[in-house]
C-alpha cells in the first residue's frame, strides 16, 4: 500500500492538474497490475462499503492508545475526520509489514462477513504494522466513502497517457459496473466489447453554465434551444431484448422504474437514449420533491405509480441499430430521435424534449425567464452541428440556469465543519420571522470566502448563548442572503417549508435582524411557483 | 501565593506581576513574544537575553533589568529565580518560593531541543502553571531533525524545478530556528525585515544562523532565483510576497499536524515544527514537576485540565488568560517592520 499512500500524499500536496496527472502516470508505471485496477476503481467511485461500525473503530483505537473515550471524542471534534483522528491517536507501530493495495481491499471485502472479534483482531493488527501515512489511507478505506483529490476526468487523462489510448475510448471502457475483484487491466482497457458489455452506457456529455453575453455565441439559428429539466439524467439502453437504465452517477437503476419495462418490446435492439427521468402529469413535469419521495422508496407501490408516473424527456440518441452515432451532428441525431419517439407511440413513457425555434437572443432570454413556471431550471443551448462529447466541456453545449430565489435570513445556530474546516464553525442554521419568533428553515455552509468564515467563526465564539454538543446557539444578529433553487412545503421543518440547494449568497452587513424576511414571504414564493 | 486577577498573574507578597496583560508597576516577563511582553509597565524583569528583545519591541526607554538562569533574588521574603523554558532564546520559567511553598509559572515552553534556545529544565514545585496549546493526543510532533531534512529537501526540489521557496515562521524564535538548520549550500537565503531585525539582536548574543540577507524594496527579481525566503505569518497573502513568484509556500507550525489546517492555509507544504509542547511533552513536563496543583492556561485548557484530574489524579483547574499560544494568523508580528 506504500505506493498508493504516497500517491495520496502527493495528490494532497498539490492543486496543479498537471502535477496530479504526472503522479498518477508515475503510479501506473510503478504499481503491480492488480493494484492499478483497484486504484482506478477507487478513484472512479467504486469505493468499498464500510465493513466496520465507526463506534467499533473508535473503541479499538481508544483501547490501544490508552485514552478515555471522551478524550478521543474531543480530539475527533477538533480534527473533524475520523480516519485522521485514529491515525494520529494510535501508539507507534510495533512492526512494518507491507501489504499490496489488492491484498488490503480483498481483506476488507472479506471482513464484512467476519465475526466482531475477527474484525477487531485483523484491523488492530494491521494498525500496529504501519506508519501514520499508511494508517490514514487505510482508515479512509475502512470508514467508507474513500476520496482523493482527482476527478474522473483526470484519471481518464492519466490512463490514456500511460497506456497510449484515446481519452474517449478510456472513458467509455470505465463506464458501467465492472468488478475490480475479477477484471484485469487488459480486460478493462483493451478488450473489445464482448457479450457481457451489453449493459454498457456511454459517458454523459455535460455542459457548463453560460459565462458571457449570449451574443458571443454567434447566430441564434445555429443553436438548438431546449428547456433544462430538473429530474434524474439517465440513459435508457435496449440491447438483445433487454432493458438497462443508468443514472448519471453510473448507477444501474432499472429496477426503480418499472414503467419503463415495456420499452424493451417497443424500442428496436441497439438503442441508447439520453434524457431526463421525471414525474410528469397533465402535460407538464411535477416538482422535483415528488421525484425525491418516489426514488427514496424501496418498493414501488401502485399508489406511487399513480401519484408520480415517470417519463423520460428525451434529449438525444447515442446508439441506433447497434451503431454508435455520437459523431453525427446533433441536427441529424435529433431527426432520428424524433422519428424513434414517434414510432414508439403514445403508450411508451417517452416525451421528446421540445425545441424552441428562436429568431433572436431576446427570445431565449424570455424562455429562460419562464422556465421556473414550467418546473424547469433553465435553458440548454446546443450547437446544431455538435457531436456528442464526453464529460463536462465548454464550447458546443451550454446550460443557462435561472437565477436562484433569495431571502434574507438570520443566523441562529452554528456547528463545526469537517475536513478543511474542522476547527471552525462553518455549518449554519438560518431562520426567518414568524410574527416575533425566529423559526429555522434552512442549513447552509458554502458561499463565504475563507476570510469571511474566519470572521464569522470568531464572532460565533464570542456570541454563543448555549452549547449543545457540537452545536452552539448564537445571539440573533447576523443577516445573510440565502440563495436556493426551489421551495416547497415540508412537514420536516419547524418553519413548514423546505428549500432546495440552499447556500449563502452574501453576508448582509448592511442589514439588521429586523430586515430579515418572514415565513409569510416564503409561503408567497411557494404560491408564486404554483401559478 | 499567586492569583489570577484582571491584570495578569499576581504575587501579592512580592508585589509583582508575571506577564501582565495590562500596565502594572512591576512585571516579570517570561519571554519576548508580544502576548507575554506587553507595553506600558513601569518596571520589567527578564532574562539577560530577553532584555534587548524587549527594547527592540517595546522601545529603548523602558525600565528593564536582566538576570541569568538559576540565579535567585529576594523580594519581601519571596525567593524568585528564572529557569530555562526552551521556548525561544531568553525564555524562562519563573520560580517563586515563600515559606516553603513553591510555584512555577512556565510561560510558553517545550522539551524538544531547537538548537538556539537553552533547553527546558524541569523545576520541582507544588503549583505549576502550564499552557495547553497542543494539549490533545492528536498532537505528536516528529523528531526535529526529520523536519529540518524535509525542509531542505523541499528547498532543493523547488530549486531544481525553477521555483523559489518561501517559508513561514514567527519572526522571533521560529525564524531563527529555521535559519539555524537550513543547508546554505542549496542557495541564497533572504529574510523579511521583521525577521532581519530579530536576527541582528540574536546574532549579537552568539546565536549562529546561516548567512542571510534582508529583502529590500528595490531588489532585482533575479536575486531570488532558487532562493529560500524566510517570512513571518503576516506575509501570507500580502503583496510583499508577489516579488518571489514563482514560489512554493511552506508553513512551519504545530498546527500543520492536521490536514485541515494545512489545506485551509493553502500552503503547498506544512512542516510540523513548534516551539510549544506536544501531548507527550506536556505530560512529561508536568510529571517532572511533581506538582499537586496545576493551572491550565491558553489552549485546549478544559480538556487538558479534565485529563489531568481524571487520569493523573492532579488537582487541575483551567484559567482564563489573554495569552494566545501559537497562532497562524500572524497577530504576534509587527507588520510595520516591513
Amino acid at each position: 500500500m506504500k505506493g498508493f499512500s504516497e500517491l495520496f500524499t502527493v495528490i494532497e500536496q498539490t492543486t496543479k492538474i498537471n502535477a496530479k496527472i504526472d503522479a498518477l502516470v508515475q503510479y501506473f508505471a510503478d504499481a503491480p497490475e492488480s493494484d492499478i485496477v483497484w486504484c482506478v476503481a477507487l478513484l472512479t467511485g467504486k469505493t468499498p462499503r464500510r465493513a466496520i461500525k465507526t463506534a467499533d473503530l473508535r473503541n479499538w483505537c481508544a483501547e490501544l492508545s490508552g485514552l478515555p473515550m471522551w478524550l478521543f471524542d474531543e480530539s475527533y471534534l477538533v480534527v473533524g475526520d475520523l480516519a485522521e483522528t485514529i491515525a494520529l491517536c494510535l501508539p507507534a507501530p510495533v512492526a512494518n509489514k507491507e501489504y499490496s493495495l489488492t491484498e488490503t481491499l480483498q481483506q476488507l471485502n472479506k471482513l464484512a462477513a467476519a465475526s466482531d472479534e475477527e474484525k477487531k483482531r485483523i484491523i488492530t493488527a494491521r494498525w500496529m504494522e504501519m506508519n501514520a501515512n499508511n494508517r490514514l489511507v487505510f482508515n479512509k478505506l475502512i470508514t467508507g466513502g474513500f476520496r482523493m483529490g482527482v476527478s474522473r476526468q483526470l484519471v481518464i487523462k492519466a490512463l490514456a497517457k500511460h497506456y497510449n489510448q484515446e481519452e474517449n475510448q478510456v472513458a467509455h471502457k470505465l463506464m458501467g459496473n465492472w468488478n475490480p475483484e475479477i477484471i484485469s487491466i487488459d480486460e478493462l482497457l483493451f478488450e473489445a466489447n464482448s457479450g457481457e458489455k451489453l449493459y454498457h452506457p456511454y459517458p454523459f456529455f455535460l455542459a457548463y453554465q453560460v459565462e458571457s453575453e449570449l451574443a458571443v455565441l454567434g447566430d441564434v439559428h445555429d443553436w438548438q434551444i431546449e428547456e433544462k429539466y430538473d429530474g434524474i439524467r439517465g440513459q435508457i439502453i435496449v440491447r438483445n431484448g433487454e432493458l438497462f437504465i443508468w443514472s448519471r452517477g453510473e448507477e444501474l437503476i432499472t429496477d426503480k422504474f418499472p414503467e419503463f419495462e415495456l420499452l424493451k418490446n417497443i424500442l428496436p435492439n441497439g438503442t441508447v437514449l439520453d434524457g431526463e427521468i421525471l414525474p410528469y402529469k397533465d402535460g407538464r413535469p411535477l416538482p422535483f420533491q415528488i421525484m425525491q419521495t418516489r426514488i427514496s422508496r424501496k418498493n414501488v407501490t401502485k399508489k406511487s405509480l399513480q401519484e408520480a408516473p415517470l417519463v423520460m424527456i428525451c434529449y438525444d440518441l447515442l446508439e441506433q441499430d447497434g451503431k454508435d452515432i455520437r459523431d453525427m451532428p446533433l441536427s441529424s441525431r435529433r431527426q432520428q430521435l424524433e422519428y424513434l419517439v414517434t414510432l414508439a407511440g403514445s403508450q411508451a413513457p417517452l416525451i421528446i424534449s421540445p425545441v424552441f425555434p428562436c429568431n433572436n437572443w431576446d427570445e431565449v432570454i424570455a424562455i429562460r425567464e419562464a422556465a421556473r413556471d414550467n418546473n424547469c431550471e433553465g435553458v440548454m443551448l446546443k450547437k446544431k452541428d455538435s457531436v456528442y462529447e464526453t464529460g463536462r466541456r465548454r464550447g458546443n453545449w451550454w446550460k443557462w440556469k435561472v437565477d436562484p430565489l433569495t431571502v434574507d435570513a438570520v443566523l441562529i445556530y452554528a456547528q463545526r465543519g469537517h475536513g478543511r474546516r474542522a476547527d471552525l464553525y462553518t455549518d449554519y442554521t438560518f431562520a426567518v420571522w414568524d410574527n416575533d419568533v425566529l423559526v429555522p428553515f434552512a442549513k447552509a455552509y458554502s458561499g463565504l470566502t475563507d476570510k469571511e468564515i474566519l470572521e464569522v467563526d470568531n464572532w460565533i465564539k464570542k456570541n454563543t448563548i448555549e452549547k449543545f454538543g457540537p452545536v452552539r446557539s448564537v445571539t440573533p444578529e447576523l443577516v445573510f442572503e440565502l440563495a436556493f433553487e426551489g421551495i416547497n412545503e415540508s412537514t420536516r421543518h419547524k418553519s413548514g417549508v423546505a428549500v432546495r440547494f440552499p447556500r449563502i449568497a452574501r453576508w448582509r452587513k448592511d442589514k439588521n435582524i429586523g430586515d430579515a424576511n418572514t415565513k409569510f414571504d416564503l409561503l408567497q414564493l411557494i404560491e408564486a411557483a404554483r401559478r | 501565593m499567586l492569583r489570577f486577577d484582571n491584570n495578569g498573574i499576581y504575587c501579592r507578597q512580592a508585589g509583582i506581576y508575571i506577564d501582565p496583560w495590562r500596565p502594572v508597576d512591576k512585571a516579570i516577563i517570561t519571554h519576548a513574544h508580544s502576548d507575554h511582553a506587553r507595553w506600558g509597565n513601569k518596571y520589567y524583569l527578564a532574562h539577560h537575553d530577553t532584555v534587548p528583545l524587549l527594547r527592540l519591541r517595546l522601545g529603548f526607554d523602558i525600565n528593564v533589568e536582566g538576570i541569568g538562569y538559576n540565579h535567585s533574588i529576594e523580594i519581601n521574603g519571596v525567593q524568585i529565580s528564572l529557569h530555562p523554558a526552551g521556548h525561544i532564546p531568553g525564555s524562562a520559567q519563573i520560580r517563586l518560593e515563600y515559606k516553603g511553598e513553591i510555584w512555577v509559572v512556565s510561560g510558553d515552553y517545550k522539551l524538544q531541543h531547537d538548537g538556539i534556545s537553552v533547553p527546558f529544565e524541569p523545576v520541582r514545585c507544588h503549583h505549576f502553571i502550564t499552557e495547553s496549546t497542543f494539549g490533545l493526543p492528536v498532537y505528536n510532533f516528529p523528531p526535529p531533525q526529520q523536519v529540518y531534512d524535509e525542509i531542505n529537501e523541499w528547498w532543493r526540489n523547488n530549486a531544481d524545478l525553477g521555483q523559489n521557496s518561501v517559508i513561514i515562521g514567527y519572526a522571533l524564535g521560529k525564524a531563527q530556528r529555521i535559519l539555524h538548520h537550513l543547508d546554505s549550500g542549496i542557495g541564497a537565503i533572504w529574510v523579511h525585515g521583521a525577521v532581519a531585525n530579530i536576527n541582528t539582536v540574536l546574532e549579537e548574543q552568539g546565536i549562529e544562523l546561516q548567512p542571510w540577507q534582508r529583502v529590500s524594496p528595490d531588489q532585482n527579481k533575479k536575486d531570488f532565483n532558487g532562493a529560500m525566503i524566510v517570512a513571518p505569518p503576516s506575509a501570507i497573502g500580502s503583496s510583499w510576497l508577489k516579488r518571489f513568484e514563482p514560489f512554493s509556500l511552506g508553513i512551519c507550525s504545530g498546527w500543520m499536524q492536521l490536514r485541515g489546517a494545512r489545506r485551509r492555509r493553502s500552503a503547498d507544504r506544512g512542516f510540523i515544527m513548534s516551539d510549544h509542547c506536544d501531548w507527550t511533552q506536556l505530560n512529561e513536563a508536568i510529571a517532572a514537576t511533581g506538582a499537586e496543583h496545576v493551572y491550565v492556561t491558553h489552549g485546549y485548557k478544559s480538556v487538558y485540565a479534565k485529563w489531568l484530574r481524571e487520569n493523573k489524579g492532579i488537582n487541575a483547574t483551567e484559567v482564563e488568560t489573554l495569552y494566545e499560544g501559537e497562532s497562524l494568523e500572524g497577530n504576534k508580528e509587527e507588520i510595520e517592520e516591513l
